[in-house]
């Protein structure tokens, strides 16, 4: 029985000296999941991707994630975890503005030399490529091109390139497709299940738009979960 | 690390505008700091070549200070004259090589005149111990012969043959003007940087003949070369001791030695100064760094979101404000050069100082070094700056 991507236990969080913010039971998602967490904004679902993504630390509880217990590990042991096993797309500005395309692809191996390592040295950009002709973003001159001059929906489609490179298990993307009209929308969020489906990656995404709970494997309401 | 230093680079080419002026401001004042460095040294040099190649300066007993600066430097006056026998008992002896004498008193038109004779153009040397070189004409042949420094003849716009009239003392205007005898331009020297340029050369009978007297009772002092530098020593003490007159002997070089420090203090202010101007640059580029700060939160969220800890925030600054003040060292230096090179030959021509073009010693690479690392101490506390934002930012940003 494999462990599960994510398995939060009696998890707590406060900020120092203010009262518990998080206070979770128990959430589980398995591998290969596709999981939505629904949550409108300032009910603590900043913090817990910062717990999952290891940036922050619980105050309480376990939290393991690919089986790990981040609760036991280090602040520089966590950011390697990260660096190396997940994947992040942002709600906006999810790029690097003075590096070309496929710098900012390529950002998510430079701090994480074993993720890095997954991919042979000449094959990399091969990689980046598909990725982002995958995500929709097929042209090749636009590889090189400063990320500033690319429309919102392009950045986001670069952002989740950058999420999959070096096929991280879990990638969480936290309301990347607010700034997207509705159609944007859709074809982003089909694009990023095929990949994760794919590649057997985790998806937790996080959004306040219920609308899009229907096209996941599972959803759950961080208000329901939260006891905090 | 070169992850780290790659981004902190393209991350200021990025923002060149500010880089390009702070890096700017810190070139200008390396540049600045340099110049000073060069300039004094120049001036050191320039200063300890007033005269060179001679051994002992020779006149009334004074003071050593006070006899360099009216043998040297024409400055003031000697309270007294060498006897003429004395001249003599020292240029005959047999461990002289040679003597220069020197009798001052005269001027013209705010110039001092000397009297002097040949030796004077065959043994007296100037910065980098060059000999007296003649830009027009010849040495003095006729007692009314008169060979001009380079600013008497540009100032008073003498050429060869001018009439010049002799004023007896050295004050602008003198009660006793020596109308009955002009003296004729034969030659004009080539500037040297030294008071030679500002002094009007003529025969040591010609002093005589101005002040009509048969034969030259004395002279105000004279300068020896030694055969024998190690009887230099000797020879100095001996003077000092001499029973039948007061004599005073300096070693030129121990003097302008004790000259200078009197006068450093000026050119160790302008250091300090310039030093401050390096400072304010560094200020300058600390103040950039600061305001980009807050610009760049989400930066750093995104690098943390791809596995960069603190520290590699940390050291992204850091290394930005190292880039910045290295690259603006370097411009310095370019910049010190060429000003040098360009400048090298108008300093030459206007004010005699030559400033050679040469590399950077170990005093000026420490100094450009320790700017290097003042930079990287001050890029300390952006670094530290973005190191807590970033703690407490995590992946997303609280503005």
């Amino acid at each position: 029985m494999p462990d599960d991507a994510i398995d939060l236990e009696q998890l707590t969080f406060a900020w120092p000296g203010a009262p518990a913010l998080l206070r979770i039971e128990r959430l589980r998602v398995a591998r290969g999941e596709r999981v939505f967490l629904r949550g409108p904004s300032g009910s603590g679902k900043s913090t817990l991707l910062g717990l999952i993504g290891g940036v922050l630390a619980p105050t309480g509880g376990s939290i393991r994630v690919l089986g790990q217990p981040l609760h036991d590990m280090s602040a520089s042991q966590r950011d390697r975890f990260r660096g190396q096993h997940v994947g992040f797309v942002f709600q906006m500005f999810n790029l690097i503005p003075y590096l070309s395309v496929r710098e900012n692809v390529a950002l998510a191996l430079r701090f994480a030399p074993q993720r890095a390592a997954r991919i042979p040295a000449g094959a990399r950009a091969a990689e980046a490529a598909r990725l982002l002709s995958a995500l929709g973003l097929a042209d090749p001159e636009l590889l090189d091109r400063a990320v500033t001059r690319l429309s919102i929906g392009q950045q986001q489609r670069v952002a989740a390139a950058r999420a999959l490179l070096g096929g991280p298990e879990l990638v969480v993307a936290d309301e990347p497709t607010s700034a997207l009209d509705h159609d944007a929308r859709e074809s982003f969020l089909r694009l990023l299940m095929q990949e994760c489906a794919a590649h057997g990656t985790t998806l937790l995404y996080v959004s306040h738009d219920p609308t899009l709970g229907a096209l996941f494997d599972r959803q759950y309401s961080l208000a329901e979960l939260n006891a905090a | 690390m070169t992850a780290t230093l790659q981004l902190a680079l393209r991350s200021l080419v990025n923002r060149r505008a500010t880089g390009l002026l702070t890096v700017g401001a810190i070139a200008i004042s390396v540049a600045l700091l340099l110049g000073v460095q060069k300039m004094r040294s120049a001036a050191r040099e320039g200063f300890a070549s007033t005269v060179s190649g001679v051994d002992l300066i020779v006149g009334a007993r004074s003071g050593p200070l006070n006899l360099l600066l009216y043998s040297v430097f024409r400055v003031g006056d000697a309270t007294a004259n060498v006897s003429f026998e004395s001249y003599q008992l020292v240029a005959k002896h047999r461990d002289v090589a040679w003597t220069i004498p020197i009798s001052l008193g005269d001027s013209h038109r705010g110039f001092r005149v000397l009297g002097t004779d040949d030796a004077y153009f065959e043994h007296y040397r100037v910065a980098g111990g060059r000999l007296l070189a003649f830009a027009e004409g010849k040495r003095f042949s006729d007692l009314y012969d008169v060979v001009l420094g380079a600013d008497v003849a540009e100032e008073l716009h003498y050429k060869l043959g001018h009439a010049v009239v002799i004023a007896h003392g050295a004050a602008d205007v003198s009660f006793t003007q020596h109308d009955e005898q002009p003296f004729r331009v034969v030659g004009i020297l080539t500037r040297t940087g030294t008071p030679v340029d500002r002094t009007v050369h003529v025969g040591l009978e010609a002093i005589s003949a101005i002040h009509e007297t048969a034969a030259p009772a004395g002279i105000t002092a004279f300068m020896v070369g030694m055969r024998d530098r190690t009887a230099m020593l000797t020879m100095q003490r001996a003077l000092n001791e001499y029973k039948k007159e007061p004599l005073l002997a300096i070693i030129p070089g121990v003097a302008l030695k004790q000259l200078w420090d009197l006068v450093a203090v000026a050119d160790r202010a302008l250091t300090v100064v310039a030093a401050f101007v390096v400072f304010a640059g560094l200020l300058g580029m600390l103040t950039a760094i600061l305001v980009s700060l807050n610009e760049r939160r989400r930066e750093m969220a995104i690098l943390r979101s791809v596995g960069a800890r603190p520290r590699h925030v940390f050291a992204l600054l850091v290394s930005e404000a190292g880039l910045l003040a290295f690259a603006g060292v370097l411009a310095g230096i370019v910049i010190t050069y060429a000003l040098l090179a360009a400048a090298q030959p108008w300093l030459a021509a206007h004010y005699g100082i030559f400033v050679p073009v040469t590399g950077l010693n170990g005093f000026d690479l420490a100094m450009l070094g320790g700017i290097v690392v003042a930079a990287l101490a001050m890029g300390l506390f952006p670094a530290w700056r973005a190191y807590r934002n970033t703690l407490a930012d995590g992946l997303t940003i609280r503005v």
